[in-house]
């Protein structure tokens, strides 16, 4: 029985110590860290397989929240169960927590100086254009046709005009997919709900920047 | 004021479907509505996340709750928006569901997709106008249109590392404005 419990804790501290390792490299965020992780996880430790690493893919994709941290997530539970999970989101996240921190002190005890300043104002220029390479990707794989170029203008439209709470639009996005694939299909036309797998998986090779 | 940061986050983290950029604008939403931070403070946040490793929604919760209530208001920020992750991600793994061959969850994200698109959309409208008190012609604005279509360039045709970008960026920033 104690020999089990050594083995565990060895165990969440193995996956606490790899996330550690893992969290400081994800910049360029999300889809770009899963090759990380995959050579650290797949190749170099086999915790665990391809086959896993596509569950996982599918998975982190569509719970909310950033793809890193819910990769993290689930390794770590399919490995050391909620313990292991809660171990791989703490290593991921802290790492990245205490850099955001000293980067928030900099900027304080900087803060009057105009070169500090003035390199802000060019980052915020960089993370704007981030942010817009980001649009375009995400556009590319989510308008498919007239339908969701529709729901796409009109989210835009309604953020930029009216008060509404994303959560609404986030709530009223699933309800017109199932609505409008319903009708399509009762129209007998074919939906294609989302882009092919194999572009999808190179896709997933390539370095994004929006998680 | 750390539980109510911890709560504002956990409703984040619930709806952060796709994750970064889209959450930023649910984010602004939440922290404009509630008067925390004003428009020209939170670009200065979205700077600083924009340069550390890891997910900008993170970083960016972090950096919120810091500026409201200190150290524990930045862990009360960051557990927030992270647990509504790992719980629903643990439900999935355990539960087996195979969601991508559920056709109802493949119409939803047909549909829900689009709206996270139109929610990237705004965030680079908004962090690229707001805050700004000179008019759009302005010399400081040109500069900001000058280092995004460089940037832009960079990571599309030359596939600089975005964290390269940033750093140039910041170098521009210093020899522009």
């Amino acid at each position: 029985m104690n020999h089990t419990v050594t083995r565990q804790m060895k165990l969440i501290f193995n996956i606490f110590g790899v996330f550690l390792k893992i969290g400081p490299s994800t910049f360029g965020g999300g889809y770009a860290m899963i090759a990380t992780i995959e050579q650290e996880i797949v190749c170099k430790r086999r915790w665990m397989d391809e086959k896993e690493m596509g569950d996982m893919v599918s998975v982190s994709g569509s719970a909310p929240g950033g793809v890193a941290v819910n990769c993290a997530a689930f390794i770590g539970y399919r490995l050391g169960g909620v313990l292991g999970a809660v171990a791989a989101v703490t290593a991921i996240t802290l790492p990245t927590f205490f850099i955001v921190f000293l980067l928030s002190f900099l900027s304080v005890i900087f803060k009057d100086n105009a070169k500090v300043e003035a390199a802000l104002k060019g980052i915020h220029a960089a993370v704007i254009s981030l942010i817009i390479l980001a649009a375009f990707k995400m556009w590319k794989s989510s308008v498919l046709d007239t339908a969701t170029l529709i729901i796409a203008a009109s989210a835009v439209i309604l953020l930029l005009f009216t008060g509404i709470h994303s959560f609404y639009l986030i709530l009223g996005g699933p309800i017109a997919g199932i609505a409008i694939v319903l009708f399509k299909r009762s129209k007998g036309m074919f939906v294609k709900t989302e882009k092919e797998q194999t572009e999808e998986k190179r896709e997933l090779h390539f370095p994004e920047y929006y998680i | 004021m750390l539980w109510q940061l911890f709560l504002v986050f956990i409703k984040v983290g619930l709806i952060s479907f796709g994750g970064g950029y889209a959450v930023m604008t649910l984010i602004q939403r939440e922290v404009a509505g509630k008067g925390w931070v004003e428009a020209g403070e939170f670009q200065e946040i979205v700077s600083l996340a924009g340069m550390a490793p890891g997910s900008i929604a993170t970083n960016t919760a972090t950096l919120i709750g810091y500026s409201q209530s200190g150290f524990l208001g930045a862990v009360a920020a960051t557990v927030g928006i992270i647990l509504p992750s790992l719980i629903i991600v643990i439900i999935l793994t355990a539960s087996f569901i195979r969601l991508q061959n559920n056709d109802l969850v493949k119409s939803s994200f047909y549909g829900l997709r689009p709206v996270v698109t139109g929610l990237i959309i705004y965030a680079a409208i908004h962090f690229g106008l707001s805050g700004r008190s000179e008019s759009l012609l302005s010399w400081s604005m040109a500069g900001t249109l000058l280092i995004c279509a460089g940037c832009l360039t960079l990571v599309t045709k030359y596939k600089v590392h975005p964290f390269g970008v940033i750093l140039l960026a910041a170098v521009a920033g210093i020899v522009i404005f």
